[in-house]
């Protein structure tokens, strides 16, 4: 899904953030009210008491008692209080209604903060049935979503505003948060606690899916790697091992690192870095080529192959699809 | 401050010989001596709001520089590390080295003016208050002139700040400094206090403070209840960091989100004692420019308390997504809405003021009365974050940037330049240039508003807080460059302030006692005011002493032309707390160095704690004391301890 603004959160694409669109829309635009209000009444106010000569001196303008006023206080008090009574009133149901894990979650998932990604875990009921991802989100639609969020070092949250507000994985502790996708598409998320150098680029995206695309994608994580079938793949695949396997997990493989995102079926992936760069062999090879020059700081080291070894590398991994 | 041996006072009025007399016995020192010695309450103020002045200078240049970072997408002028350093550094010198200091400044120069007395109770520990201001704002400025500043904004969070990742002196510079800086405000909020209790004109009962004083008591009677929290958050902080404790170290049953109550339960109230003495300015400047008293007096000071009684129990609104139980939130949640209505009693009560008053346009009005507009636009934008689940979506993007900008700016920058238009003449005895402040108002309300209230629709728009760049795809860029021209005009705005200054300065026309026909004390006495203030104390009978008689109804008659003449040495009236009938005469220190002596060995042991050097902390230990000691000798002076028998 592309829109002027994927981030947006004043429209709504699931119940979770659904919910709170009307009581947004509400405290904003009561909000504006209230400033124009009183814009208003201090721009009439000025105006019509105002001393005549414009640089009139201030000693020359007569002390008065005027008016109490108290009045003002008062009604101002009243008409105050009565939007935020329904405020108070409005926030407390949608809290009651948005906020508990939902009963029957169809899907749980197991998300994880790291400086500078996601990784996104599927537990099936046997440890065949479990694998991990990273920074996508596949989900089927209607369907309730319960998260379970960790931190693997320092605080991130996690955000996608379209399906759910806000909610921190902090390390120690897991958070729970939900969502339902309404509609198929591709919604973006993105980390908003600050959590070091690479903050900015810390994006996710869910991709919500009709119930068989998902089924279909799901199969498809389960199988281990592909294997190469060809001489450049090969190569890719044993410097894969040897060198990218020190972090990363290649299902089928050697590489059975566990300390970055999963590469089995990267080439699936509509992003890489965590949002930053578009997927395609191009970036791809650019970015293990410098990954410090698009992410600085990125705990991932500039890799230093020689042109050869790098073609190698990129061939193989576009074979994990 | 010392109380005296029992003796009744002489009344009388004043005369040429008093004045002299005053003169002899109040004027320190001249020269370098005098200039680090001094403990008069004026000059000390005048550094408070300079350096105050310097750092909001520097704040804002990190600003600019921001700015220009993120003027449009993907741009390289800054590194993500000196960004990180930038936006953090900028929110600890406009937070803590700005905003609550220019406030202090203030109240510092102007509370005995207003009190119709002649010093702080404590003058040393004042003097002491602004050297560790300045003292701890040079240390932190150290570390970040030499790379070693701020990185995980101003509130810190853990466990991004410990040791694992954040392995630099970064973090050291800034929980030591925070430190440091917490024993500045400890000492200047327990002097507030006990000068606004004891140390009033005779006569000034509690009902007649000037608003000032209330915002600036309440917010420092809460600095003395939560500054403690954070000092401990950032020694404990330093102790994980250094000595391997482990109290926000999940790995070692420590807890991250005890570091964010800590810092919560002191950054909120902190809020609102960085705005509850400026909202005191507007109160107190507002009605001598509508020629009437203030609406609803009694009922703005009450509100200025209740504010601050509720800002106790709003501290987990900035903690909405961490996953804390739902009931909880909520009570914080209702008490984060309802905080909105003692704002409302000031607001309506300023409306007011100006609706039935007679407003003369100076410059010092249009700042106060805009300011009206600002605190506004930032209190109903804080009263949505009030929301959780709204909350949950506006938290940390840059809606809540444009919300605490209108609150840090609209509501004390905005009050803070229109105080200085409105007491800088009886500061220096010249009016600053009114045509130039028409300039210097329009710039700064126009850029300001140019640059925030679009960054509200930045915010809701989803561009998150604390990024240093953005992809360009993402529906900000527009936004963004006209935050950042909006940022360039008010930074122009701010420089005018500056020029108007260093202008009115030398040339200001004269300003004379009271150039605004004032009703509070402080105008009843030359420009600039002679050491001693007051050569009488003034006996207070309303809340509007140079007004009575014009206004209609008021037949109470304050005096200040003769009062209590205290010319037996460096003397002051302490009074009660709420009637200030008069109960003692205290005796007042002179101009010493021992403050800066103790400063200096406070810095030292910092310096060594930061360095990791023992003998310089042992050696700041050791002068400090020796400072500490000169300062606790009984003196006969000071008629603390017994004359010898004779």
């Amino acid at each position: 899904m592309s829109t002027a603004t994927p981030l947006a959160y004043l429209s709504a694409a699931g119940p979770r953030a659904g919910a709170i669109v009307p009581l947004t829309w509400f405290t904003l635009v009561v909000s504006i009210l209230v400033c124009l209000i009183i814009g208003v009444l201090l721009w009439r106010g000025v105006r019509r008491g105002r001393a005549h000569a414009s640089d009139v001196e201030t000693r020359a303008v007569q002390i008065t008692h005027g008016a109490p006023g108290i009045r003002w206080i008062r009604v101002g008090l009243l008409c105050s209080a009565l939007p935020l009574l329904i405020a108070l009133v409005w926030t407390m149901a949608t809290l009651a209604a948005v906020s508990g894990p939902p009963q029957g979650a169809q899907l749980v998932l197991d998300v994880t903060g790291h400086q500078w990604w996601w990784e996104v875990t599927y537990s099936g009921a046997e440890p065949s049935q479990t694998f991990s991802t990273a920074n996508e989100i596949h989900v089927p639609t209607r369907a309730r979503v319960l998260v379970r969020l960790h931190g693997a070092d320092v605080i991130h949250s996690f955000w996608v505003p379209k399906l759910t507000g806000k909610t921190d994985t902090i390390p120690g502790q897991t958070n729970l948060a939900w969502f339902e996708a309404t509609a198929a598409g591709r919604y973006r998320g993105q980390c908003t606690e600050y959590c070091g150098a690479q903050h900015a680029h810390m994006g996710l995206e869910v991709v919500a899916e009709s119930p068989g695309d998902f089924e279909h994608w799901r199969q498809l994580q389960l199988h281990p790697a592909n294997e190469p079938t060809s001489a450049a793949q090969s190569r890719g695949r044993e410097l894969v091992e040897f060198r990218c396997g020190l972090c990363h997990q290649v299902r089928g493989t050697s590489a059975g690192a566990r300390s970055a995102p999963d590469l089995t079926h990267v080439a699936g992936r509509r992003t890489l870095a965590a949002g930053l760069l578009p997927n395609n062999p191009g970036t791809l090879s650019g970015w293990i080529e410098n990954p410090q020059g698009f992410k600085p700081g990125t705990l991932m080291p500039n890799q230093g192959l020689t042109g050869q070894q790098l073609s190698d590398v990129v061939a193989y991994l576009e074979t994990l699809r | 401050m010392r109380v005296a041996d029992a003796r009744a006072p002489r009344f009388g009025p004043d005369s040429p010989q008093h004045s002299m007399r005053l003169l002899d016995l109040w004027e320190g020192p001249g020269g370098l001596r005098g200039f680090l010695g001094t403990v008069d309450h004026k000059r000390i103020g005048i550094r408070y709001i300079v350096t105050a002045f310097i750092f909001l200078l520097v704040g804002g240049l990190e600003a600019l520089l921001m700015r220009l970072q993120l003027a449009g997408p993907n741009h390289t002028l800054l590194t993500p590390e000196q960004y990180d350093e930038l936006f953090s550094t900028h929110g600890i010198t406009m937070i803590f080295l700005y905003a609550s200091p220019v406030l202090s400044g203030f109240s510092n120069y102007l509370w005995p003016l207003l009190l119709g007395s002649r010093d702080m109770a404590f003058p040393r520990a004042n003097a002491l208050g602004y050297w560790i201001y300045l003292a701890s704002g040079i240390f932190l400025y150290v570390g970040f002139l030499s790379g070693h500043g701020a990185n995980d904004g101003w509130f810190n969070y853990v466990p991004y700040a410990l040791k694992p990742y954040n392995p630099g002196l970064n973090q050291d510079f800034y929980s030591l400094g925070m430190v440091f800086l917490g024993i500045a405000t400890t000492i200047g909020a327990a002097n507030f206090m006990v000068t606004a209790l004891r140390t009033r004109a005779p006569g000034m009962s509690i009902d007649r403070l000037p608003i000032l004083v209330w915002g600036t008591l309440t917010a420092n009677a809460a600095n003395l209840i939560v500054v403690p929290a954070v000092s401990l958050a950032f020694l404990m902080l330093w102790m994980d960091r250094q000595f391997g404790t482990h109290f926000f170290d999940n790995s070692n049953g420590g807890q991250p989100l005890l570091w964010q109550h800590l810092f919560w339960l002191f950054g909120h109230p902190w809020v609102y004692a960085i705005v509850l003495p400026a909202m005191g300015m507007v109160s107190d400047g507002l009605p001598v420019f509508c020629r009437r008293p203030l609406v609803g007096y009694s009922l703005v000071a009450v509100a200025t308390v209740a504010t601050m009684i509720l800002g106790f129990g709003v501290w987990v609104h900035h903690m909405f997504a961490t996953g804390l139980p739902g009931l909880g939130m909520s009570f914080f949640s209702a008490a984060s809405i309802v905080i909105t209505l003692p704002s409302a009693v000031a607001v309506f009560a300023w409306l007011a003021t100006i609706w039935y008053g007679r407003p003369v346009i100076t410059t010092a009005f249009l700042f106060f009365a805009s300011m009206i507009l600002l605190f506004v636009i930032g209190g109903v934008s804080g009263f949505m974050t009030a929301s959780v689940p709204v909350d949950w979506q506006l938290t940390d993007t840059y809606f809540v940037v444009a919300h605490l900008h209108y609150v840090l700016i609209g509501i004390n920058v905005f009050p803070v330049v229109g105080a200085v238009y409105f007491w800088f003449p009886k500061m220096t005895g010249r009016l600053l240039d009114e045509r130039l402040g028409r300039w210097n108002f329009w710039t700064m309300f126009i850029g300001f508003n140019l640059a925030f209230l679009p960054m509200h629709l930045t915010g809701l728009w989803g561009m998150p807080r604390r990024v240093y760049t953005y992809a360009p795809d993402m529906g900000w860029n527009t936004l963004n460059l006209i935050t950042s021209i909006g940022s360039f005009v008010f930074a122009l705005g701010i420089l005018l302030l500056m020029v108007n200054v260093w202008r009115s300065l030398r040339r200001g026309a004269l300003a004379g006692a009271n150039p605004w026909d004032a009703p509070t004390l402080e105008w009843s006495i030359a420009s600039p005011p002679p050491v001693y203030n007051f050569a009488v104390i003034p006996t207070v009978a309303s809340r509007h002493p140079l007004w009575e008689g014009r206004l209609e109804g008021s037949e109470s008659r304050s005096t200040v032309d003769q009062g209590l003449l205290l010319d037996h040495g460096k003397e002051m009236i302490g009074t009660t707390a709420l009637d200030a009938v008069p109960d003692m005469i205290l005796e007042m220190p002179e101009d010493t160095l021992i403050p800066l002596l103790l400063t200096l060995g406070v810095s030292a042991c910092f310096v060594g704690l930061i360095l990791q050097v023992w003998w310089v902390l042992v050696l700041g230990a050791l002068v400090g004391a020796a400072a500490l000691l000169g300062w606790l000798w009984p003196r006969r002076a000071l008629r603390e301890r017994e004359p010898l028998h004779g």
